[in-house]
């Protein structure tokens, strides 16, 4: 119950300070932090659950952009109808990526992973339709009468696929699922010996994973009105997906939420105080020291902490 | 087909590295294309002093080899040693020291592309009609030495069987009274070591830029894979079959779907025979 007032909150919270007079840049730099929160949830959902290390979350969100700029263009598709069929496509592109390689175990799975990205990066570059090499120019349509601008009303609509997003995560977490993923984290073969359907879960977990990944790169094209294979299969985005959950915690859905938020705060700080090199040395560095120095993330540093482990166990 | 067969040689020596420390001790090095970039950046910086390539890779072979113990140490003592969720976490640690260096290199050199200078480099030998350049003739004989060397030192050297020792059995190692940590460690030395020489051939072979390691992670990973974990011949010829047929899409589709000539052929491997062709 205090999951779905908490879930309500944050939504009407955006949506009141879309509404409200606050500066265009807070939603601009927002709407990127809420972007890596439904990435890191997503990621969470094969890594951190299953202990499947995936490389390509930048696969399924060029891919995710890509079907939205493929809409707009051949059929002038509204928002929610490019999300959707980005959702799809990337959904049956986890699909096939799971068929093919959820089968390896470890870092062969991670290096298939990175293989997809590149793949379909350069199936995007000969593809002239969608722009090629250079990238496609995107005229934004009008914004939606409650709110003042289109930046706005995209934070609004990332805020609640951030929102679906955790609870989809939430909702897998407590179901079997969620203790099956958990079992193949812990020893595939001993959960497949204890009739497990491990194969159909990975799938599954990759397939929804794979999903998300691509509803949060559907609006891309919309927010920067460019797109342009080379960034938008860039491996950073990678590097960040699976940074996020780390430094949060991977055992609990908060875990990526509050990397995501604090680490994606701290991206957007650094990138307008310094440059944005350093901001993917940012990442790198925090992912190594948390990694080596606290494996349970944020959430098993508080976890020590008592109050918290009663209020949220 | 030449041109495949030479720049083939060369993907096996780049790879070579790769072959021991992931092939047989079971690292997920994944940031070892980005250390063969260090490596190039390192010939560069020697190169402004007016060194040759080559001798100054071999002159790096030092200092790579104590980096490659130093990580080793760290990772050991870090992950392996700690066992649980090893997996995940080495992985994200080696992801994350490949990002550190690349942008490490970004921020002190820029994201130019660098090449070093050298009498064999922008000449050609003319043999029958062909015309090759003699920077790749360089990093072929290079690449089959090295290939030769390692070969040789894993089957023939005390250490060298002891390093296969451990690919196969850890345990029964440890009961022969051997310490197989400290074999590993130099193991994983050696082949950061022979990283550098292979960064050193790398801007032989052509420019270089920092974000060059995205695409040789999937050529590396590829040669390695299909060679069948740890091969030494195999890596030699899983090389030349990708070079061979990075050359052939080359000609027949144009220079921008090569890149995923790599991935796809790891794919594909990964798909139908992840033993690869000389699988344990």
């Amino acid at each position: 119950m205090k999951f779905w007032i908490g879930a309500a909150a944050t939504v009407a919270l955006a949506a009141g300070l879309a509404l409200s007079g606050a500066n265009e840049y807070f939603f601009y730099a927002g709407y990127v932090v809420l972007q890596f929160v439904v990435l890191a949830t997503a990621w969470n959902i094969l890594g951190g659950y299953a202990g499947y290390v995936n490389f390509g979350t930048a696969a399924f969100f060029g891919i995710g952009a890509y079907t939205a700029v493929l809409l707009f263009k051949a059929a002038g598709a509204p928002l929610g109808v490019q999300i959707l069929a980005a959702a799809c496509a990337s959904g049956l592109l986890g699909f096939g990526t799971g068929l093919l390689t959820l089968r390896l175990r470890g870092i062969f799975f991670s290096i298939a992973t990175v293989a997809v990205i590149f793949i379909m990066q350069t199936a995007i570059v000969n593809w002239r339709y969608v722009g090629g090499a250079t990238g496609v120019q995107l005229l934004r349509p009008p914004a939606m009468p409650p709110f003042d601008s289109y930046t706005r009303m995209l934070f609004v609509v990332m805020a609640i696929m951030a929102v679906v997003g955790v609870c989809i995560a939430r909702y897998i977490e407590v179901s079997r699922i969620g203790r099956g993923l958990r079992a193949i984290r812990d020893s595939e073969e001993a959960a497949e010996c204890s009739g497990v359907p491990t194969l159909k879960l990975k799938l599954f977990a990759c397939t929804v994973s794979g999903a998300l990944m691509g509803a949060a790169g559907a609006p891309l094209p919309m927010y920067m009105s460019f797109l342009e294979p080379a960034s938008s299969f860039d491996l950073n985005y990678s590097v960040s997906a699976l940074a996020m959950p780390m430094i949060g915690g991977t055992s609990h859905w908060l875990g990526p939420v509050i990397g995501a938020i604090l680490l994606g705060s701290v991206q957007q700080i650094v990138t307008v105080t310094i440059s944005n090199e350093i901001n993917v040395l940012v990442v790198g560095v925090l992912l190594v020291v948390f990694v080596v120095a606290a494996p349970d993330g944020v959430l098993g540093l508080l976890r020590k902490l008592k109050w918290f482990h009663r209020s949220f166990r | 087909m030449l041109f495949g067969i030479l720049v083939g040689c060369f993907y096996a020596a780049v790879s070579i590295g790769l072959s021991v420390a992931f092939g047989l001790l079971d690292v997920p090095h994944v940031a070892h294309p980005a250390l063969m970039v260090l490596g190039s950046y390192c010939t560069y910086l020697l190169g402004l002093y007016g060194w040759d390539p080559i001798v100054a890779g071999i002159a790096l072979t030092p200092l790579f080899f104590l980096l490659g113990v130093a990580i080793y140490r760290f990772y050991y003592e870090t992950f392996e040693k700690r066992g649980s969720d090893a997996g995940v976490r080495g992985l994200a640690f080696f992801f994350g020291l490949a990002f550190i260096i690349e942008v490490g290199l970004i921020l002190v050199f820029g994201v130019d592309q660098r090449m070093v200078e050298a009498d064999y480099i922008g000449k050609s030998l003319s043999l029958g009609g062909y015309r090759i350049p003699w920077r790749l003739l360089v990093a072929f004989g290079v690449a089959l030495l090295l290939t030769a060397a390692l070969t040789l030192y894993l089957s023939r050297t005390f250490t060298g069987r002891a390093i296969k020792a451990v690919a196969q059995d850890e345990p029964a190692l440890r009961l022969m009274g051997a310490n197989p940590v400290r074999i590993k460690q130099w193991a994983f030395g050696i082949a950061t070591a022979v990283t550098a020489l292979a960064g050193a051939m790398l801007i032989v072979v052509g420019p270089v830029e920092p974000s060059l390691d995205r695409v040789y992670i999937g050529r590396t990973f590829c040669v390695v894979v299909l060679a069948g974990l740890g091969s030494m011949t195999g890596t030699l010829l899983a090389g030349l079959i990708l070079g061979v047929s990075e050359s052939i899409v080359l000609t027949q589709f144009g220079a921008s779907w090569a890149p995923a000539v790599a991935f796809g052929l790891l794919l594909v491997v990964l798909g139908i025979r992840p033993q690869g062709l000389f699988g344990r």
